[in-house]
């Protein structure tokens, strides 16, 4: 059987999406792009400087890629739908990730605001990815109102602490039967492949990239961590035990 | 509850408490994760000085992890000078005999116009202190103009009533700076003598109404020089963090203005080293990890450049502060000197080499 990711009705060749935030230098972007093999490219509408080809961060990411334009600074619903359609009307395309945070401290989705953001969205035709703290009956809501995925954290945004929710996330993927992305908190590419291991369709991640000492060979192996961790969901892992069981059992002449 | 109530509390504290902090103290902060208001105080303290190479690091590893390898960029512009305050510090008081003026909606489009041309997107607009010369219509007229040519307008003015912050905030303003100048009560009255910004508890609570109306981000500081460097900082601190717990949905940021040399004269009575500053700013890092740090062109050159890396995410360039500075040919005196008077290119570029990326947009009117 194939192993298609299709979002939005578009099939994707990559399960990595990457950020384009906090990098030392936009020009290292496309570099780190092409090295992790990503295809889906999030961007925060606030960061889009369109009158300066200089410092316009779309310049830097390849045409091949498409763009996840993202609501980072709305604060409720409203603001992020505002967001949204500024992205959409200054030519940004019908992705969006929406990304609603009232909380400066933590930093933490507000999982109601979200929830209405996508209803409003949807109708509005975007492609709708939400941004969430992993939560089933939330993920519910959000599906219903018709997202095409749900982007639970994995761990507070920023903390490259790696799948502290790791239990819910699995609840997500058994129950939700739309793509979930495990987006923020993933800081080394065994937090990634952890995720696809468990059945993720994909992640996201930035911070990791734009804060190792090499962003685009940290690019390269978030890539293939990616990559392993699907084959190894896809193969089905053995089971854990808590017993050593030899490959060749002791008791085998008795058979 | 009033940030007054928390001043209340440690209204009292000596400064010798910063004295009899030990080397296990600043060492169990260093290791700690979620910092208390006694553990700013530890790393405030002298003893704490001894260990800036360590807070260093840590500070550089946590601003890298909220805001990565970025410096936002802004610059101000002065649209007027009138004064009705006498603070005795300030260049702009009532008491010193400076040209004053205001800019006309055509000078304002000019000095817009001319500051956006060099890629600046952030402004700060600031008027003086004279509600009467600068009002809150003028000022919202000088917003309607510069919404033009800037993404992001922020205000750096009188004390204003929360509902005139919220015309503001409709008007297109989305963050406002106020110094409380000095948090210590009884310095403060000896400074402000006359006008309405002798009013120590109004002010205090300014960033309360501003951010209470809707304001995006709201910036405190202190004017390092006017009392013991080590108490104020600490009262900044606890002023920000006060302001984070009861706004979540505000950016909380704060500055270390030190006191310039300005017309008038008037010398700081207490001397902050560079060395001082630094602590400041580590400390408060590592007490406020997401709090929004800004250092303006008081600052000399190389020391703004050094402190790229250990926690500053924001820096003003090509700044004038002269009312009318960019493109009119009438000027008036600054309201401080300028240390740093490299063009918005040039701090670009030492940015780029530096190794982070300048932003000159992180936001824009929805």
């Amino acid at each position: 059987m194939e192993d298609k990711l299709v979002i939005g009705g578009r099939e994707l060749k990559s399960r990595l999406f990457v950020g384009t935030g906090k990098f030392h230098s936009n020009r290292i972007i496309p570099e780190v792009i092409r090295s992790s093999g990503a295809q889906v490219v999030t961007v925060a509408l606030r960061r889009v400087d369109f009158d300066s080809p200089d410092e316009n961060i779309l310049e830097h990411i390849p045409e091949e890629c498409i763009l996840m334009p993202n609501t980072s600074g709305a604060r409720n619903a409203e603001e992020a739908v505002r967001i949204a359609k500024l992205a959409r009307s200054a030519g940004c395309g019908n992705w969006i990730k929406i990304e609603v945070i009232s909380d400066n401290k933590y930093l933490l989705p507000d999982n109601y605001e979200t929830t209405k953001a996508t209803e409003i969205l949807v109708k509005e035709g975007f492609v709708v990815l939400p941004y969430m703290t992993p939560d089933l009956m939330d993920a519910k809501r959000m599906r219903d109102a018709g997202a095409a995925a749900v982007m639970p954290l994995g761990a507070p945004i920023g903390t490259n602490k790696g799948l502290k929710t790791k239990e819910m996330v699995r609840i997500l993927v058994d129950e939700i039967d739309i793509p979930v992305i495990v987006d923020a908190g993933l800081g080394k590419p065994s937090h990634a492949a952890e995720a696809m291991e468990i059945g993720a369709d994909a992640v996201l991640v930035n911070t990791a990239l734009a804060t190792a000492g090499n962003p685009v060979m940290m690019g390269e192996a978030f890539g293939l961590a990616v990559k392993a961790g699907r084959k190894a969901y896809l193969a089905g892992a053995g089971a854990v035990k808590n017993f050593a069981e030899a490959s060749s059992p002791l008791t085998g002449f008795l058979d | 509850m009033s940030f007054y109530e928390k001043y209340l509390q440690y209204k009292d504290l000596s400064p010798d408490v910063f004295e009899h902090i030990t080397d296990a103290d600043v060492l169990r902060v260093l290791n700690k994760d979620h910092l208390l208001e006694g553990d700013l105080l530890v790393l405030l303290s002298k003893p704490a000085e001894k260990f800036l190479e360590p807070m260093a690091r840590r500070a550089q590893q946590l601003t890298f992890q909220h805001f990565g390898r970025v410096i936002f960029l802004y610059a101000p512009i002065y649209l007027a000078n009138y004064c009705t305050n006498h603070c005795v510090y300030c260049g702009f008081g009532t008491h010193n005999r400076i040209s004053r003026r205001r800019l006309s909606l055509e000078e304002v489009e000019t000095e817009g116009r001319i500051l956006a041309s060099t890629g600046i997107k952030h402004t700060l607009i600031l008027t003086g202190e004279s509600r009467e010369k600068s009002s809150v219509s003028y000022i919202k007229d000088c917003v309607e103009v510069l919404k033009k040519y800037f993404t992001s307008i922020a205000i750096e003015v009188y004390s204003l009533e929360e509902q005139e912050y919220e015309e503001l905030v409709n008007a297109g303003v989305d963050g406002m700076t106020m110094y409380q100048e000095v948090y210590n009560e009884d310095t403060y009255a000896t400074l402000h003598l006359k006008g309405p910004k002798s009013n120590y508890r109004y002010r205090l609570d300014t960033p309360e109404r501003a951010a209470q109306a809707g304001m995006r981000s709201v910036n405190i500081g202190a004017l390092l020089g006017l009392e013991e460097w080590r108490t104020e900082a600490f009262f900044t601190g606890l002023h920000a963090r006060y302001l984070q717990d009861k706004f979540p949905e505000t950016e909380i940021g704060f500055s270390m203005p030190r006191i310039r040399p300005h017309k008038g004269a008037f010398q700081p009575k207490f001397e902050v080293s560079d060395r001082n500053l630094v602590q400041f700013m580590l400390a408060m890092r590592l007490f406020m990890p997401r709090v929004s740090i800004a250092v303006s062109t008081r600052e000399r050159a190389q020391f703004r450049d050094n402190l790229i890396g250990l926690g500053v995410t924001r820096m003003s360039a090509g700044s004038s502060t002269e009312v009318g500075g960019y493109g009119s040919a009438e000027k008036t005196e600054g309201q401080f000197d300028i240390s740093d008077e490299r063009s918005v290119r040039e701090i670009k570029e030492m940015i780029y080499n530096k190794g982070f990326q300048p932003v000159f947009k992180d936001w824009q009117a929805i």
